[in-house]
């Protein structure tokens, strides 16, 4: 068995966060390379985004970045969609003296799944967002202020509708394949589901059709770490200090989703911190706990804490699939291909919640596969290297590619 | 594969057209046109891409292998990464036409078990399985007086995947012990390629039963619940 851990590095940030690659150097011709994100405000003048919530949003600000040349007619455009704590910065660096990769740079890049010799990439950060992307901590165009909780409940309905309105901005009607982790498996299904005819394949990836009530149990228990932190304020604290320890218990607390528990005693067991014996008082004794303490802090200082609440109520409400009658109707114009794939550690959304959505999609004759991967590091998975895993993308979205390329020509001739 | 294929030229035309086994063509021609198909153990998809292709088949296969399912993938096969020793409790009874079991019935571990959950969630099942009562593998353990290894089994006993082997006569035993109606079964002779011709197919049923298993290499089953 390899190490466990071998991308959990100092510089390790957690799930779906940008982490420290060993010496990546700009001559590798793997990466992307210097990147940096666009901006672009939508819904300015005309028509609001209208939110499955019945509210409206208007303007709106989308942070993306892209990946690779697009090609003449956009037919090869991959939407890469970020999880609960992501951003648009997926892959190569944004600065050639800052070593901190995107958090999907592994799978993003010459030669790699998400092939940029051939590929156009786009990542965007998700509606209510804190990465550039309109969200609480967004200035509300009516009062000059952040909007706070006057921002609009979301669903990931409404981060999908957002990315489409992007693609039609950029004058892209199609794409190959929308793909995800996590929170962004949710997304990519939502696409297939919404956005039938401009999605040839979704790639579902250690996702779930639906939260759990021990998910939504975490996330309650995140949320109120967060608003009983003294300094929420009503999630007005954008003058003041933040509620930073309570974002950061949240954080550390779903930390642990992320991890299996064999992973995480492999790497920590039972070692004491930085001492030789317990300290009989209630200082951090074990390693397992500084290192938890670190994730905490740094998410704390960098996240927004409203967008926390937010996203996790996103996720809360996800559920495409409530009743037989509704999984019909909205099952009923999805034609793309469709690739589940889930890790046998991951415990936040198992293998089997990865199994309940394939049975739901092959009680439609819906054209989908499965695959699931032996991995070590529980829900984390599908952000690291793992040769198998990236050898079934790869076969997945090069056959979505060349059954592009061949109905074209069919269609030409 | 991920590093290189960006060098090669994207194949144009997703069509893999690959060779089917002997009893793969036989299987193929018991399935009805438009049929839904669950193909277990479905290996590099070659016959399910068959039946979809050739036959309007829809469906999908299952495989535990990671090299088969990069296959399947790679052919653009609605592919479930599974193992049938834990039965298929993800699909409802009466779900497909035909539940396919191609060569892969030596090698599950529990075959009575795979076979009534073929038989719950198909209405028809397909197994083909290499017969050890073939003359030459008797020949080969009489004369040398060790397992007898074939092109169609070539493992060391200590390392082969099939651990459920069985004789055409064996099947039959077991098939009327679970009460299981064979509608059709073909003995395929090891010369003159498959009994593709109805005449032929016909002949091939009437030899005697302990003829077949002396002569087939492979035989292939049609099978459906038995009533009552």
């Amino acid at each position: 068995m390899e190490n466990p851990f071998p991308n959990l590095g100092p510089g390790y940030q957690g799930v779906e966060c940008p982490y420290v690659m060993n010496s990546i150097s700009m001559n590798d011709s793997s990466s992307v390379g210097l990147v940096a994100t666009q901006t672009v405000t939508l819904f300015d003048q005309g028509e609001p985004l209208r939110l499955d919530s019945g509210a409206t949003l208007q303007p709106i600000q989308v942070a993306f970045e892209t990946y690779g040349q697009r090609s003449s007619n956009s037919d090869n455009v991959i939407l890469i969609c970020h999880a609960l704590s992501g951003n648009a910065h997926a892959a190569g660096r944004h600065h050639a003296d800052n070593p901190k990769t995107g958090w999907w740079d592994g799978f993003i890049g010459p030669g790699k799944p998400f092939d940029t010799d051939r590929f156009f990439i786009i990542c965007a950060n998700n509606l209510g967002g804190c990465d550039g992307t309109s969200g609480p901590s967004s200035i509300d165009p009516n009062t000059g202020k952040p909007y706070a909780l006057d921002f609009p409940l979301i669903t990931i309905g409404d981060i999908a509708r957002l990315q489409k309105a992007l693609l039609n901005h950029l004058g892209i009607n199609q794409v190959l394949a929308v793909a995800g982790g996590s929170m962004g498996g949710m997304i990519a299904l939502q696409w297939a589901l919404d956005y039938p005819d401009s999605v040839a394949g979704a790639l579902i990836i250690a996702s779930t059709p639906r939260l759990s009530a021990q998910n939504i149990a975490f996330n309650a228990v995140a949320r109120q770490a967060i608003t009983q932190d003294p300094d929420f304020n009503q999630g007005d604290y954008y003058q003041g200090s933040k509620p930073e320890r309570g974002l950061s218990v949240a954080r550390m607390m779903a930390h642990i989703t992320y991890l299996s528990e064999k992973g995480l005693h492999e790497k920590f067991g039972r070692r004491l911190q930085n001492r030789e014996s317990f300290s009989f008082a209630l200082e951090t004794d074990f390693a397992v706990e500084s290192y938890l303490k670190h994730q905490g802090s740094t998410f704390g200082k960098k996240f927004d804490a409203n967008t926390y609440l937010y996203i996790t109520k996103a996720m809360d409400y996800f559920d495409p699939f409530p009743d037989p009658e509704t999984t019909a109707r909205r099952l009923k114009k999805v034609h793309s291909r469709l690739f589940v794939m889930s890790f046998d550690t991951d415990w936040r959304f198992d293998s089997s919640r990865s199994k309940e959505l394939v049975r739901i999609l092959n009680l439609h004759q819906k054209n989908v596969s499965y695959q699931e991967f032996h991995s070590p590091h529980g829900h984390d998975s599908f952000l690291l290297h793992d040769h198998e895993y990236k050898l079934s993308l790869s076969a997945f979205i090069n056959r979505l590619y060349n059954e592009q390329l061949h109905r074209r020509t069919q269609g030409n001739s | 594969m991920s590093m290189t294929h960006r060098h090669e030229p994207p194949h144009p035309a997703p069509d893999h057209t690959s060779e089917l086994r002997i009893d793969q063509e036989i299987i193929a021609s018991l399935v009805q046109d438009g049929a839904r198909i669950l193909d277990l153990g479905c290996g590099d998809g070659r016959l399910l891409d068959y039946l979809i292709k050739n036959k309007n088949a829809r469906g999908f296969g299952v495989e535990i292998s990671t090299q088969g399912m990069h296959a399947c993938i790679a052919r653009g096969l609605p592919v479930y990464h599974g193992d049938i020793d834990q039965g298929l409790s993800d699909h409802t009874d009466g779900a497909f036409d035909y539940v396919i079991l191609s060569q892969t019935l030596q090698a599950v571990r529990r075959p009575r078990f795979v076979i009534r959950e073929m038989l719950r969630v198909g209405k028809k099942i397909i197994v083909s399985f290499p017969n050890f009562g073939h003359w030459n593998i008797r020949l080969k353990l009489l004369v040398s007086g060790r397992m007898p290894k074939t092109p169609m089994l070539p493992h060391e006993w200590f390392d082969t995947p099939n651990i459920r082997m069985c004789t055409v006569l064996d099947f039959q035993d077991l098939c009327r012990q679970m009460g299981i109606n064979i509608i059709e079964q073909i003995p395929l002779a090891a010369w003159g390629g498959p009994p593709r011709s109805p005449l032929k197919r016909h002949l091939v049923k009437m030899l005697p039963r302990t003829v077949a298993n002396l002569l087939a290499p492979v035989a292939v089953f049609l099978l459906e619940k038995g009533k009552g």
